[in-house]
């Protein structure tokens, strides 16, 4: 039926004779509106401003210097690639596991689920614990570890190691509702005409969830090169050698070094910006080729 | 009699699909290799130190402290994110006003803006000289280097768990039910507090463990606001790194053991009670 | 109580839902709307619950104008197409809402509702089942919950949108049969919508067919099968053969044969000649019409036998007592009994 209750705040419901039963009286929607939007004001645009004109404050000469340090471009290399090793292994991974527990029933499923998911529910701290007490001077592999010369952490294997824990479940996470969504009639087509398993796999089913899996990805990379927690416990810090890009920007601040801290910061929000974009962009024109439960 | 036997100890159902092997090996291996071992290190480390000092790690003050923060100021937050959160799901699902798109977008700004960013903006925002810091000290209102500043933080953080699972069982509500409720002489407030506000309650706590699940581990963007002095707006996280750094090792085993077990438990508990609701009243969320 | 409809009309936009209608339904009458789909039938029904507002017109519910009043005034009860029920709530709950939820000084009090309702669900035959959650109960018993829930406030009118409309045919047929003693016994006036006409006609005390958001015809479920007054309602209600013919000084005339119908008083000229299969006398010769056996089947008590009357490929359709022995490619001639003419 046509009674399509969301009645504009200026819409045609003063033409009425009666108020529209499900909507709520002009004034309570104009407060409502308002307070979700000062909400918004207050949280969410107001401190992405900040990071701009902060790093704006002496003028784009300086922001531009700032950029050109040394430092921040080795801590920008160094997020690139740690991104670059944490989002292709757990892409990998992501579609392995979509794939055991969307297509196949097997006992245990829903445990094996519940574990995927754990990282969501430690702190990324803790996150960055676990791999010093695995790898540390005092634990039971460091000393094997130092005298075969191989350095863990403080270093980039052990960021790499944390962020791929923190970012673990992104991917997986994305694709199995949207292949148990899709089922495996697909697949078993494919099979039944003569298709081999790899055949079916690279010309069935990557191009059925090849959306779900970009956004998958999108949410993973964002988060694999923001992360700050985890990195932070197993970096060390060391200036030039293991500071990624959200590192940088801590040092910075805490050496009252302002500008350059947002300058960097304000590199890491334009990502923010552009990852939210082309989420927007994925939901509004694939929302059928993704996953229905979009929670993180 | 073989076909039986076979069906019992069979681990999966057959199916013609290929992979599972490879597919499942590939993803136990991940799975063991990244989270499992590194997770029970961390069990063994904290069983290792014996009960006594376990117990004595965990009880002491200033941890005790930390933890209390760490929960009670993500327990506010995730109370203030169900509250605007529901409004603001309420607002983008409901009504029509210019900019909703945009907003709509916002919200994922926290899952997306990396949290040192997201702490410094905030810091500089509600500092005593930041643009609204500087509105609220002549009301006597201190945010940034106070408890009040880990609450916003978290809020911040927290705001897109609370609307992402509300907002789609919002757009669900069959309006007939209100309509309904309107035809039996509800007035538009009986109506959302009774019948509406019900409805979503399912969803609206899972938005809330989730926020607040969030919350209590969050580390990046809370430091640079909270102040941290020990005692009154030092959070768990914050405390484990301290302990890291000073190469306390039981010490920060035993914080992150305890924050662990009171989060899982936490999630136990949510799991319930949403498994409850759906025997119950056929939905959950 | 009495419901008057007022030369309402109603847009969507641009597009009209319904356009000037008018009826009158009485205190304690069981009236059914039925037309197809996008007849308006919903929305005129929606307009009395005060769900929508008309563009112009007026709706009075006794003497009282009640088109200003907002839903929450008229005191109506309604039952929706999907129930709408509170799923949070009890079915005990749900019944007793419209009295929970009134002002205090109108509210009777704790025990009162909870005797009401338990009474309403005795009524509706639920008893016992009023602790259960409406996920717990099957289609009918939702539908029946739905009902006592409308009824418990005690509505100055019943309206019901395609109350059976979610269920099974067989739990159909017997809430229909309930439901028409549930009236019989409580008296509220009633309206209900639907698409189905053996509902319409088996229930209602006087059907209303619409279409195109306009009122069609108002009658008895007899007036309107009986004596359909447009092409409209014979066509949409029960079987018709419709086929043209020519008026001549009262005769009617199949291209050049007298089909042996009388209509004096009728002008000359074309005309469709309307009738129902079972209104025909089987005939041995004379002004008839007269075809080929095509096609013959046997549904239970009547033998249906389609016709090639050879006229501009027309085919008819006819009922004979199952007795009629009849073989394909064998001649019949016949002469409608009971008819009706329409012109363009």
């Amino acid at each position: 039926m046509a009674h399509d209750g969301t009645a504009s705040p200026a819409g045609s419901g003063n033409t009425e004779l009666v108020r529209v039963a499900t909507s709520e009286h002009r004034l309570a929607r104009y407060g409502l509106i308002a307070a979700a939007l000062t909400f918004v004001a207050l949280f969410l645009v107001l401190p992405l401003a900040a990071v701009f004109t902060e790093a704006m404050r002496n003028g784009p000469g300086e922001f531009l210097t700032v950029l050109s340090d040394p430092e921040t471009f080795a801590a920008i290399r160094l997020t690139l690639l740690v991104a670059g090793i944490a989002v292709p292994l757990n892409l990998v991974f992501g579609i392995a596991a979509a794939w055991a527990i969307a297509k196949f029933e097997f006992k245990g499923k829903a445990f094996l689920t519940t574990l995927i998911d754990l990282p969501f529910s430690v702190s990324p701290v803790i996150s960055g614990l676990v791999f010093v007490l695995l790898f540390g001077s005092h634990s039971l592999l460091g000393p094997w570890l130092q005298s075969h010369g191989i350095q863990i952490l403080f270093a980039v294997p052990g960021i790499v190691l944390a962020t791929v824990f923190v970012t673990f479940p992104f991917v997986a996470r994305e694709l199995i509702p949207l292949m148990q969504e899709q089922g495996t009639s697909d697949e078993e087509a494919a099979l039944s005409l003569g298709a081999s398993g790899w055949q079916t796999f690279w010309h069935v089913t990557l191009p059925n969830i090849k959306w779900g899996l970009l956004y998958g990805v999108l949410l993973c990379n964002a988060r694999a090169m923001g992360e700050f927690g985890a990195v932070s416990v197993v970096s060390g810090h060391i200036r030039g050698l293991t500071n990624t890009m959200p590192l940088q920007v801590e040092i910075l601040y805490n050496e009252y070094n302002f500008v350059a801290a947002f300058a960097v910061a304000t590199l890491l929000a334009l990502l923010a910006l552009v990852t939210l974009v082309l989420k927007s962009l994925l939901e509004m024109k694939y929302s059928a080729q993704i996953a229905a439960s979009r929670r993180h | 009699m073989t076909a039986r036997t076979a069906s019992l100890w069979q681990i999966r159902q057959p199916s013609v699909i290929p992979g599972f092997g490879l597919a499942l090996g590939v993803t136990l291996s991940w799975l063991t290799l990244i989270i499992l071992i590194p997770l029970s290190g961390l069990v063994w480390r904290s069983s290792a130190l014996g009960w006594t000092t376990f117990w004595e790690l965990a009880t002491d003050q200033r941890t005790v402290n930390a933890l209390r923060i760490s929960f009670g100021t993500a327990f506010l937050a995730a109370l203030i994110n169900v509250v605007f959160g529901v409004i603001l799901a309420w607002v983008l699902v409901r009504y029509r006003f210019p900019g909703k798109r945009v907003i709509d977008a916002m919200v994922d700004l926290p899952f997306a803006l990396p949290t040192a960013v997201a702490g410094i903006a905030l810091t500089t925002l509600y500092a005593p000289n930041g643009w609204i810091g500087s509105l609220l000290t002549p009301l006597g209102i201190k945010v940034a280097f106070t408890p009040l500043g880990i609450v916003f933080a978290l809020v911040f953080v927290g705001l897109p768990f609370v609307v992402r699972t509300v907002q789609p069982i919002m757009e669900e509500i069959d309006k007939e039910v209100e309509e309904a409720a309107a035809t039996l002489g509800a007035n538009r407030l009986q109506t959302i507090r009774r019948v509406l506000l019900p409805g979503l309650s399912p969803a609206v706590l899972t938005g809330f463990a989730l926020a607040f699940a969030r919350g209590v581990g969050e580390y990046g963007s809370v430091i640079f606001i909270a102040g941290n002095l020990p005692y009154v707006s030092e959070i768990a996280p914050l405390l484990i790194v301290i302990r890291l750094e000073e190469f306390n090792y039981p010490a920060a085993t035993a914080i992150a053991a305890v924050m662990l077990v009171i989060s899982f438990a936490m999630l136990l508990i949510i799991n319930m009670i949403q498994a409850w609701s759906r025997r119950r009243y056929g939905y959950g969320a | 109580m009495e419901v008057r409809v007022q030369n309402i009309r109603k847009e969507f936009g641009r597009f009209p839902a319904l356009n000037d209608v008018s009826l009158d339904i009485r205190s304690g009458e069981l009236i059914a709307l039925l037309g197809p789909s996008g007849s308006g039938k919903t929305t005129l029904l929606r307009l009395i619950a005060g769900l929508e507002s008309p563009t112009e017109g007026t709706v009075y519910f006794g003497n009282e104008d009640a088109s200003r009043k907002t839903v929450q005034e008229r005191n109506i009860g309604f039952v929706f197409q999907h129930y709408a029920l509170f799923r949070h709530m009890t079915v005990l709950d749900n019944v007793s809402f419209g009295l929970t939820i009134r002002p205090a000084g109108r509210r009777p009090p704790k025990a009162d509702i909870r005797k009401r309702a338990l009474e309403l669900l005795d009524l509706v035959q639920l008893s016992g089942l009023e602790k259960r959650y409406p996920a717990q109960l099957s289609g009918g018993q939702r539908q029946r919950v739905a009902l006592a829930r409308a009824m418990a406030v005690e509505p100055n009118v019943l309206l019901l949108d395609e109350p059976f409309g979610a269920l099974d045919a067989q739990v159909r047929k017997e809430l229909r049969r309930w439901l028409r003693e549930i009236h019989d016994r409580t008296g509220h006036t009633t309206v209900f919508v639907t698409h189905d006409q053996d509902e319409a006609l088996e229930l209602a005390d006087r059907v209303v067919v619409m279409s195109k958001g306009q009122i069609e015809q108002i009658g008895t479920p007899d007036e309107i099968y009986d004596t359909p007054n447009s092409p409209f309602v014979f066509g949409f209600i029960g079987q018709s053969n419709i086929l043209p013919v020519r008026v001549e000084n009262g005769q009617l005339w199949l291209e050049d044969r007298s089909i042996g119908v009388s209509a004096p008083g009728e002008a000359d000229g074309p005309a469709q000649l309307y009738f129902r299969p079972h209104d025909i006398e089987l005939l041995d010769g004379g002004g008839c019409i007269a075809g080929i056996v095509v096609q013959t089947r046997r549904v239970a008590g009547t033998r249906h036998v389609e016709l090639d009357i050879g006229t501009a490929n027309t085919k008819v359709e006819i009922e004979l007592p199952p007795e009629k022995a009849t073989s394909d490619r064998s001649r019949l001639a016949f002469r409608p009994t009971r008819w009706k003419l329409f012109r363009d």
